[in-house]
């Protein structure tokens, strides 16, 4: 597969780089079990570029899963930055020439994604409290961003969401009471439907890049974009999952409810209450907490090996201490 | 039980072992070396603790539904009552006993997470 992706890497070179373009570096980064991540480079006709590929590396069918397909995810790339939401630069999508199946290629923005580093890394204090802000405002020419035609994008809203994971969580049969009340109670309390705008569908600390000097450098991983309640995307960040260590800061682990809602409406939001965010966050626990459940189920039905999948499955009772908390205290 | 060594002083050395030869792995290993290690700590910590925590399970789980039984009667029939909005975070007493349940899990499960809520000095 590496070799297949190297020699792919070397035609996508001098396809883009020109004449006598060779590749000067390529290197896989990350990735799960269907998703690749490459960084390369080469001297091209214009001198050196540093790039990355992403790539699908096992089939894909967009009916009938969660996440769209590259090409959707890089045609919302391109429509939320031309609209000025800050992503990475769009440089070129695959096609069969390319011989490296689903995949797109953008260029490469410097930053940080680790969210442990974005929480507790000296070198972002200084910035640090301004993010939460920011990541509000840039939520708002996301969510104004019109779709480009033809993309398949699906519509959730709170309950249909919650019939989702329902659904999930029966076909587990895992019997955890903390859940079964989160789910009757978040029932009870789904906030008054709005009209559904683009949202990213996965924002949370992990998936921003952040420069110690300016804050959000780019929003990634924008396989989970879907139309909803703008509320979704902001309730996400809040789930203390996603703060690394510091609840205390409940944006993400580094901001405050009202910085990042205040940077929403002054950025030309419709403005967002409080306890629809905070909906959407009980969710968000519920949400990872069911998704632990199917990462044990992934292992124990045979279907993934790793070690890794079965312990994922005790990150539920995390979730759990948060629901009872959330629960407690109220939307 | 034999202590000599106990059970969970084998899963200890287990999760040593583990560590020790972590450096000498390339990382993709060594990323699951480490959960592996982790594994280990879990299967010790509910050797050690985890009678002591479904035993109190129990405890509040019969308190609330007014009857005896082992954890798996109590624990399905907790959840088909919560699902029938027969108890709810209103219920008396409810929220109390999952909060305790919630502690004595993570404690075993992930011990260095900070729930919601959790004061940082």
């Amino acid at each position: 597969m590496e070799l297949d992706v190297r020699a792919g890497l070397e035609r996508l070179a001098a396809r883009l780089g020109g004449t006598g373009a060779s590749l000067t570096e390529a290197q896989r980064l990350s990735g799960g079990a269907s998703m690749e991540t490459w960084a390369f480079g080469f001297d091209g006709a214009d001198g050196p570029e540093s790039l990355i590929l992403r790539r699908r590396s096992a089939p894909f069918d967009e009916e009938t899963a969660r996440s769209v397909s590259l090409a959707t995810e890089a045609a919302l790339i391109q429509a939320t930055g031309a609209n000025g939401a800050p992503v990475p630069p769009v440089r070129h999508i695959c096609d069969a020439t390319d011989g490296l199946g689903e995949a797109y290629v953008m260029g490469r923005v410097s930053g940080e994604t680790l969210g442990k580093r974005i929480t507790s890394d000296p070198r972002f204090d200084a910035i640090r409290p301004a993010l939460a802000r920011q990541c509000g405002e840039v939520l708002v020419p996301i969510h104004a961003t019109t779709p480009p035609p033809g993309l398949k994008l699906k519509s959730v809203d709170g309950t249909q969401e919650l019939d989702r994971y329902e659904e999930v969580y029966r076909a587990t049969g895992a019997e955890r009471p903390i859940l079964e009340l989160a789910f009757q109670y978040l029932r009870r309390h789904v906030p008054a439907p709005v009209e559904p705008v683009l949202l990213h569908g996965d924002f949370r600390n992990g998936n921003i890049m952040f420069d110690p000097e300016r804050g959000v450098a780019a929003v990634l991983d924008w396989e989970l974009a879907h139309l909803g309640d703008p509320a979704e995307d902001m309730g996400w960040i809040c789930t203390n999952s996603w703060r690394f260590g510091r609840p205390d800061r409940p944006v993400g682990g580094f901001g405050d409810y009202a910085d990042l809602l205040a940077g929403y409406a002054a950025a030309g939001g419709r403005p967002i209450e409080l306890s629809r965010v905070r909906f959407w966050q009980m969710l968000g626990s519920l949400r990872w907490g069911i998704m632990c459940l199917t990462m044990y189920l992934s292992w124990s039905s045979g279907l993934e090996k790793s070690v890794e999948r079965p312990m994922i499955g005790r990150r539920v009772s995390e979730t759990e201490a948060d629901l009872v908390v959330l629960l407690e205290e109220g939307l | 039980m034999i202590t000599h060594p106990r059970t969970e002083e084998l899963a200890q050395a287990v999760a040593l072992w583990i560590d020790q030869i972590r450096p000498s792995l390339d990382p993709r290993n060594a990323f699951l070396a480490r959960v592996a290690a982790n594994a280990m700590a879990t299967i010790g910590r509910e050797i050690t603790q985890g009678p002591a925590a479904e035993a109190e399970a129990v405890r509040l789980m019969a308190g609330l539904l007014s009857h005896e039984g082992d954890f798996a009667e109590l624990n399905t029939e907790l959840c088909e009552r919560i699902r029938a909005g027969e108890m709810t975070v209103e219920t008396p007493g409810l929220l109390a006993a999952l909060t305790v349940m919630a502690k004595n899990q993570i404690a075993i499960d992930q011990p260095n997470y900070k729930p919601e809520g959790t004061a940082i000095a």
